[in-house]
């Protein structure tokens, strides 16, 4: 699998670790109470299609993708710097 | 139709003319007690114990595609119980027990296989583990033996022992772990739900359910609606598609695993072994291919092949353990869909919807939980009660801080 890195080109996705679903960026306001910790911390969407996920290109230029892909195809559809999504938007 | 070794030399002397199908074809009623989705291991076992053992009639086993042609066809057939903590060694010796009397009870030859399983261990630190794990094992009731170096090397002496990196220690021996025969565990339950009045209907897939007022009154079904009283799912690699349809999200996510088989050899293997440095292990099957694997690769998929990294790291991992395996021939690999959990232990609830049940997050144990999942599942959906050793098995456990977490590595599903 190679990962369109914005910067860098195609890159091996060994040079990268995986993270999980992009919505590890919105991480819930510290006041919203435990529930909304408990969702973020440990409840997914698992979509089979469509992922936007996070991969961290550790050996590599160290700088965290926001990968969006077909997980029943490995198709990757989109790649971006993470830095530049807002977070808890709608990018 | 019963099978017997009279029958077998019967048959053969008669031009094998009396053999029946396994299990009926049913067209599905418009209305079951209970109705289990997923006709795999996990489905078919929980269909036969809910007959079986808890005297449950009107029951359905709906399957999107053929019987047993999910992750019960896609594992590396491993049964064991040699876990270390409370929530979950209970529940897996209780499965290795069942696994001892399935085939007399099932009536069918799942060729359950008791042939061993030797975990190596590298460091002190790792033999250290190993003794205390073994000693959990003793608590549960299961088997375990710490063996020395040389108690390995007698029954491995092909196992590279001086590797200048990971030196093989000793190893932790469970005997009566082993191997079993995982299309046939499949069939011999589908046969024996059968024969006691289970319908069980492939080609159905589950496209919906019906729930009214909290509770569910059926499912939505690609050969149409089927009520039901109450519906269990158990339909670990897809949890994620299906529960969604209910309105769930899950602590799931769902990676591949990738498994091999080697060109057919002459019996090397003893049992099962597992690479203590890396992620390997191997067993021989009956046929004589080697059959090994190692880890998921890592990311979300649900499609059923995995990537080249991994097949370079499992074949890194054979090739420092046993260095003869470089000589051998991949027959052929694959990939299977797991339900990762963020704890890497499963689940066997109800959920927030009345008359519905969920069995899921197998993580890549679920073959040797066959046994286990199905009669506890049965347990739950018949008396309304969890099994006693399924009792930490809870939705809510993440929620309430009771998390079984085998390797301590926290809510990272790749990592379990």
């Amino acid at each position: 699998m190679l990962i369109p890195h914005p910067l860098l080109g195609p890159r091996d996705a060994q040079e990268f670790t995986y993270l999980g679903d992009a919505a590890l960026l919105n991480r819930p306001d510290p006041a919203s109470g435990e529930a909304d910790f408990c969702d973020y911390v440990y409840l997914r969407d698992n979509p089979a299609g469509t992922h936007r996920e996070l991969w961290y290109h550790e050996y590599g230029d160290r700088s965290w993708l926001l990968v969006t892909r077909d997980t029943l195809t490995h198709e990757i559809l989109d790649v971006r710097m993470a830095r530049d999504v807002k977070t808890g938007g709608a990018a | 139709m019963r099978f017997s070794g009279f029958k077998v030399v019967k048959e053969a002397l008669t031009g094998h003319r009396g053999w029946t199908p396994l299990w009926r074809d049913p067209a599905p009623q418009a209305h079951y007690d209970i109705v289990i989705v997923g006709g795999g291991g996990h489905g078919l076992a929980t269909a036969y114990h809910l007959a079986a053992i808890f005297g449950q009639a009107r029951i359905a086993v709906l399957e999107k595609g053929w019987l047993g042609g999910g992750n019960i066809g896609r594992n590396t057939t491993i049964i064991r119980s040699n876990y270390l903590l409370p929530g979950n060694e209970p529940f897996y010796e209780f499965s290795m027990k069942l696994w001892e009397s399935m085939e007399q009870d099932l009536n069918f030859n799942a060729m359950v296989s008791q042939r061993g399983i030797l975990n190596l261990c590298h460091t002190d630190a790792q033999r250290d583990a190993f003794r205390r794990r073994g000693n959990a094992m003793l608590l549960a009731g299961a088997d375990a033996e710490l063996l020395d170096r040389d108690g390995v090397r007698a029954m491995a002496p092909f196992l590279n022992f001086d590797n200048a990196r990971f030196p093989i220690k000793g190893g932790l021996l469970q005997r009566r772990a082993g191997t079993a025969r995982h299309d046939g565990v499949a069939w011999g339950y589908a046969r024996a739900a059968d024969q006691r009045g289970v319908d069980i209907i492939q080609n159905c897939e589950v496209t919906g359910f019906r729930i009214e007022n909290g509770a569910v009154k059926g499912v939505e079904t690609s050969r149409g609606f089927i009520g039901a009283g109450k519906v269990g799912v158990a339909v670990a690699g897809s949890s994620g598609r299906v529960m969604q349809m209910a309105g769930m999200r899950l602590p799931i996510e769902s990676h591949v695993l990738q498994a091999f088989v080697s060109e057919g050899l002459k019996p090397v293997i003893p049992g099962v072994i597992t690479f203590g440095a890396g992620h390997f292990y191997v067993s021989q099957s009956d046929k004589g291919g080697l059959v090994f694997g190692g880890d998921i690769d890592g990311y979300n998929s649900y499609a059923q092949r995995g990537n080249l990294p991994v097949v370079e790291d499992v074949a890194e991992g054979g090739m420092a353990l046993m260095p003869m395996i470089g000589r051998a021939r991949l027959l052929r690999m694959w990939g299977g869909v797991m339900d990762m959990s963020m704890d890497g232990s499963p689940i066997i609830d109800r959920t927030h919807i009345n008359g519905l049940f969920f069995n899921g997050g197998w993580c890549y144990g679920g073959f040797k939980a066959t046994p286990a999942s199905g009669y506890c599942f049965a347990h739950l959906l018949a008396t309304g009660r969890p099994h006693e050793t399924a009792a930490a098995y809870r939705l809510d456990r993440f929620a309430r801080g009771h998390v079984i977490d085998e390797k301590g590595v926290g809510a990272q599903p790749n990592l379990h």
